[in-house]
């Protein structure tokens, strides 16, 4: 069995990036994220799989960087913290429409404006909503654990390039600051140029050989009738992300009564309500969406007749619970508990939230 | 078995570490670790503070509101995470700089003079490994191999040569840990 390495989440993104086969990384620092360019820069990448580390002058130079690397084909990321993000947010319309496969990292802190460096979850709808302008997606990831953070950077690669799309993992402070064991899995060699081309030569900018017509990449379309036919492939882009990519967990949810809906650190949190609430008795069960888009919309909707109730809880003041109101669309009653600016709610509380919606 | 620990103090006296040479050694010993930092506001006013869980099963929360130790290593601290210390838990400071001792009479009570006996030791640096002798002391959850394995991944190689006065420290606190108050 691989060794177990005890790390902290953000150091797990670093590994996870270079043992994936990482080409580059864009980044400018802020807490609570700094560790994953500091643990790239002591790795030093450069010297061994040849990935490209560099600290750009602010995050919306680094995420311009990311645009060009994408271009080419390359899997590039960046990571930041929730006000890096804002800053990035035209950077990424910029990629969704020009369809480049790429990784964000957002470790969540709490807002708005400069806000606080502690945890956070209410970029919700900054990030799976939208956040820069236009009808666009990113394929969103949210970790529960350091090994998650690990993990998901390949698997945020691999969907990225499957459908030429943004992906994002978002995190948030408890996630990125929390050491827990991490298992380093095997190492994933860079891909070669011919992997690359055959993988990307359709529409990257690889230079034109006298074979192929020249690749085009931008967002720009004046002509209407062409830009509604580049959103309707979107669209139907959108529609096949949602159809095969929906990843969630349940946890004690088959006899369930109540259920709970948590992603990130707080489901983590919430595991530990459903074992407190199970001891008095109280039948309640947890269904985590592991990817925030595209949300478990069907698996959620098929819980929701078992249950008396459903409780959302959040980093935030309600921003998921609007998604789950919708997909429970007034069959059971959906209440919300949330803590936010960055404090983190503790196990009890959310028991005694529970006890006071159910009673 | 599952131990939940809080370790405060202020920075630099190895409180972090502390809590990764146990979250290390828990690891050394096949069991599931969290190690949760504070990093916010608290630790740039020069106080810091960790969350470690210990535990032979999966571990849910990494954040508590209760704990079964507490290692309390100042004043402030002492204010903070008294409370959060469970019915028959066990509290461990170092009276160096308290000026308000504990007063929960509901939990155990330990006491180590770390600060004094690691000038006795003459290295000030043995301090948070005296500390953790005392908790290993009341507290057998890690062996001393295991321990001395956690020590080694903590730490870089080039500082290896110190492990045997970390392992000497943690001989110390051992045996000068006091018990102050006791309950059935």
């Amino acid at each position: 069995m691989a060794e177990k390495i005890l790390m902290k989440g953000n150091e797990a993104i670093a590994y996870g990036a270079i043992r994936c086969g990482c080409d580059g990384y864009f980044g400018y620092p802020i807490t609570p994220q700094s560790e994953v360019m500091e643990t790239l820069m002591v790795e030093k990448p450069w010297e061994t799989t040849g990935m490209v580390v560099l600290q750009a002058e602010s995050e919306t130079s680094s995420i311009n960087m990311l645009y060009g690397g994408a271009c080419t084909g390359k899997k590039v990321m960046t990571s930041s913290s929730s006000p890096g993000i804002s800053l990035m947010c035209e950077g990424l319309t910029y990629l969704a429409g020009a369809e480049l496969p790429c990784l964000v990292v957002n470790v969540m802190r709490g807002g708005p404006g400069l806000g606080t460096i502690q945890p956070s979850q209410s970029d919700y709808f900054q990030c799976v909503k939208g956040g820069g302008h236009g009808d666009y997606h990113m394929i969103i990831l949210a970790p529960a654990s350091a090994q998650d953070m690990y993990d998901f950077v390949d698997e945020a690669f691999n969907l990225a390039f499957k459908y030429r799309n943004p992906a994002m993992i978002l995190s948030d402070g408890v996630i990125g600051q929390m050491m827990e064991k991490v298992e380093m899995r095997p190492m994933k060699p860079r891909r070669t140029t011919e992997e690359l081309l055959a993988e990307c030569g359709s529409w990257a900018l690889t230079g034109k050989t006298p074979d192929r017509k020249r690749n085009l990449i931008t967002s720009l379309a004046l002509e209407p009738h062409i830009m509604e036919a580049h959103n309707q492939k979107l669209q139907a882009k959108y529609r096949e992300i949602e159809a095969n990519e929906v990843r969630y967990s349940t946890y004690k949810a088959e006899d369930a009564e109540h259920l709970i809906v948590a992603y990130g650190s707080v489901y983590r949190i919430c595991e530990s309500v459903v074992d407190m609430a199970r001891e008095k008795g109280i039948k309640v069960g947890i269904l985590r969406p592991i990817t925030l888009y595209p949300y478990p919309e069907k698996e959620l909707d098929a819980l929701v007749p078992q249950m008396k109730s459903i409780l959302t809880v959040e980093m935030s003041a309600g921003q998921m619970v609007e998604d789950v109101r919708r997909i429970a669309n007034g069959r059971v009653p959906v209440n919300f508990y949330g803590r936010f600016g960055g404090s983190i709610p503790s196990p009890e509380e959310i028991l005694e939230a529970l006890e006071n919606y159910i009673k | 078995m599952k131990e939940e620990i809080i370790i405060a103090g202020f920075g630099g006296q190895g409180v972090l570490s502390m809590g990764k040479i146990i979250a290390y050694s828990g690891i050394m010993q096949d069991m599931e670790v969290t190690w949760m930092p504070s990093y916010g506001p608290e630790m740039r006013g020069g106080t810091a503070n960790v969350t470690v869980i210990v535990s032979e099963n999966k571990i849910s929360s990494p954040i508590l509101s209760k704990c079964d130790t507490a290692i309390i290593l100042n004043q402030q601290s002492m204010d903070k995470f008294e409370n959060m210390v469970k019915p028959g838990g066990l509290l461990i400071y170092d009276p160096n700089g308290i000026t308000r001792h504990p007063e929960r009479k509901d939990i155990n009570i330990c006491s180590i003079e770390a600060a004094e006996e690691s000038a006795i030791m003459g290295n000030t640096k043995a301090f948070n490994m005296i500390v953790f002798g005392a908790f290993l002391k009341k507290k057998p959850i890690l062996t001393m191999e295991n321990v001395i394995k956690g020590i080694k991944k903590s730490i870089p190689e080039r500082h290896h040569h110190l492990i045997p006065m970390n392992e000497q420290a943690i001989m110390v606190g051992m045996e000068k840990v006091k018990d102050i108050q006791t309950i059935q």
